[in-house]
């Protein structure tokens, strides 16, 4: 069990070992996990990109639960360098290999693979393959050098746990009163 | 809409049989291969056949090959390129994936099944015991003539007393929850059998020649052997009672032995329910049973099958066939050593996004929903370091250290081929690569 304490880290660890997963090696588990996705935009997709933006605020005010399975903290989505480069920047639970065919079925409800298909280099055959998503994400990975967390290896879903526990002990406190 | 007369019957339909043996082959060159195939394949059941054959016809035969046996009958690199990677791998390479570490790594396995010369599996089915001890000296007889093949291993199983219903060496009533092909629940077959559509689209491409892959299916086989002395030492130390005893080993299931889900008999067995197909698998847990005070979150069929708490369920489905094999262990003996268990198959359309997934994600992540340290019960692979908690009220269970159950002692990925698949690798023809695009008819062909 953790303390409780922040946590930093230099990435990578050294001698650390890569582990397989079910698409080829995973991405090691670290204080801030998750992705930063850096691509080449299309010429001239920039818009469209730019676009979902209010098209995700409109689907998670409509459904607050659509990406849940992606075990998501933080999600922030970059487009710089003029518009001609876009960065995926992901904090979540999970190794990604475990569910990138829940991952690519849940973009393709959502729509957000639209997004992905604007970029440079994303699989044409993305629809069927999850494989070549995953080798996708592996290839435009930015591994971070250095990464913090203030309350490690807790995940999102015991926070809010935690959080509605709180909520309803002092409710149940102020009631004895 | 399936094509029942070129699908094998294996994972579609039953013969009556209580008894059956497994053969796995060898082959030392394709001519080998493809003579032993030649002399079978008549035998070979299809699902029509099977299903419109009377309750007494069991002389069918299953045959199945691991990647190495269709490069063994000669299918060229081209197509063997094309077949999934994990399937290329074999199970024994995907130890790490599968969480076949420790105790359940290939290294402890059984028979031969970890190495490179596994070809074939041909699986004859039989009436009783000794219709399967006759069967199998015929089919001995018969691999004798035919130069270059060999057997490298078998195993002999057999449906444990009482027969009436089916049931492992722990006691637990079995099979009672397959993904339903037909009716309102239907999943659609291409999650199971390559060409159809699947929950997701058209299904995956179609490794090459579309000849050698339509209507086939991956299967995953699992020999696992069950330490009933340890189970049974287990339920004596966490019971006092018979009846408490009963409910540690619902607990583990998810189910009581009778089969009655604790989803609907929460605090007293119910052999009826149990027996009742029509309603031992009618059940849910979002509303339910959200924390698990009835089933427990770990418990080996919530793993199994999340139903409506876990994302496309549909696409996480396997039809499982297999049964029992070694003498059963007289109830209240000691364990005597003897090797039982029960070698099951499980049959789907993609192996790393139903199988594996199962194995990696469900079965033997620690941190599985939430939970710290814990594994599946029954299948996980235990060390003495696993826990496994049990909600209940005023204040939860916790069993600490969990001993292994049972222990992984063989496996294998095969491709089930379909019976024009077995009639093109028997004659070794090499056809033109065709499109690869699955899910839509190329019109007849021979």
């Amino acid at each position: 069990m953790n303390d409780l304490k922040p946590i930093a880290a230099a990435l990578p660890r050294k001698g650390e070992k890569l582990v397989k997963g079910r698409y080829g090696s995973m991405m090691p588990v670290t204080p801030a996990n998750g992705f930063t996705l850096i691509a080449k935009v299309k010429p001239g997709s920039a818009p469209t990109i730019r676009a979902y933006g209010q098209k995700i605020e409109d689907t998670i005010r409509e459904s607050p639960d659509a990406l849940a399975v992606l075990r998501l903290h933080y999600l922030r989505w970059v487009l710089f360098d003029n518009d001609t480069r876009f960065m995926y920047i992901g904090i979540f639970d999970t190794d990604f290999d475990k569910y990138v065919e829940d991952a690519v079925m849940l973009f393709k409800a959502t729509g957000i693979t639209t997004i992905f298909e604007q970029l440079e280099g994303f699989p044409a055959d993305w629809r069927d393959n999850p494989a070549a998503f995953a080798e996708f994400c592996r290839v435009h990975q930015a591994p971070s050098f250095m990464e913090y967390a203030q309350y490690p290896d807790i995940s999102a879903i015991e926070v809010v746990k935690a959080v509605t526990m709180k909520r309803a002990l002092a409710e149940a406190l102020d009631q004895l009163q | 809409m399936l094509d029942l007369d070129d699908i094998q019957h294996f994972l579609l339909s039953r013969p009556h049989a209580l008894a059956a043996r497994y053969e796995f082959l060898s082959f030392a060159s394709p001519e080998a291969g493809r003579a032993w195939l030649a002399g079978i394949l008549d035998t070979v059941g299809n699902a029509r056949a099977v299903t419109d054959a009377a309750d007494s016809d069991t002389r069918w035969v299953t045959v199945a090959f691991t990647w190495n046996g269709l490069r063994a009958l000669g299918v060229d690199e081209s197509a063997l390129a094309t077949f999934p990677a994990e399937f290329r791998e074999g199970m024994a390479a995907r130890a790490e994936v599968l969480g076949d570490v420790g105790n359940n790594h290939p290294d402890h396995w059984d028979a031969g099944l970890a190495g490179p010369d596994l070809h074939a599996i041909v699986i004859l089915f039989a009436s009783d015991a000794a219709a399967r001890d006759r069967s199998a000296a015929k089919h001995a007889a018969f691999v004798s003539t035919c130069h270059g093949a060999r057997v490298l291993s078998s195993l002999d199983l057999e449906s444990l007393p009482p027969i009436e219903y089916s049931h492992d060496h722990f006691g637990y009533r079995d099979k009672l929850s397959q993904p339903a092909l037909e009716g309102p629940d239907a999943i659609k077959p291409g999650e199971f059998i390559l060409g159809y559509p699947d929950e997701d689209g058209n299904g995956p491409n179609l490794p090459q020649p579309e000849v050698l892959s339509r209507n086939g299916s991956y299967l995953a086989y699992r020999r696992l052997q069950e330490h009933v002395g340890a189970f049974r030492d287990f339920l004596a130390q966490n019971g006092r009672t018979a009846e408490e005893q009963e409910m540690v080993a619902a607990k583990l299931m998810g189910r009581w032995r009778s089969g009655a889900p604790l989803a609907l008999a929460p605090e007293k067995d119910d052999p009826e329910l149990g027996a009742d197909p029509h309603r031992n698998n009618a059940f849910n847990y979002k509303d339910a049973d959200p924390k698990g005070y009835a089933v427990p979150l770990g418990a080996h069929i919530r793993r199994m099958n999340l139903r409506d708490t876990g994302a496309h369920m549909n696409r996480r489905r396997m039809i499982r066939r297999g049964t029992t094999y070694g003498r059963p262990l007289p109830a209240g003996a000691a364990d005597d050593g003897v090797d039982r268990g029960i070698a099951s198959f499980f049959g789907c359309a993609s192996l790393v996004r139903q199988f594996e997934f199962t194995q990696n994600v469900w079965v033997n992540d620690p941190k599985f929903q939430e939970l710290e340290n814990e594994r599946d019960p029954i299948i996980g692979t235990q060390d003495g370091t696993f826990d496994m908690t049990i909600p209940k009220r005023p204040v939860r269970k916790k069993f600490k250290g969990l001993p292994a159950f049972t222990t992984v002692k063989g496996g294998a990925y095969f491709f089930l081929p379909g019976i024009r698949a077995l009639r093109y690798l028997s004659a070794g023809e090499r056809p033109a690569v065709s499109e690869p695009r699955s899910g839509e008819s190329n019109g007849a062909r021979t």
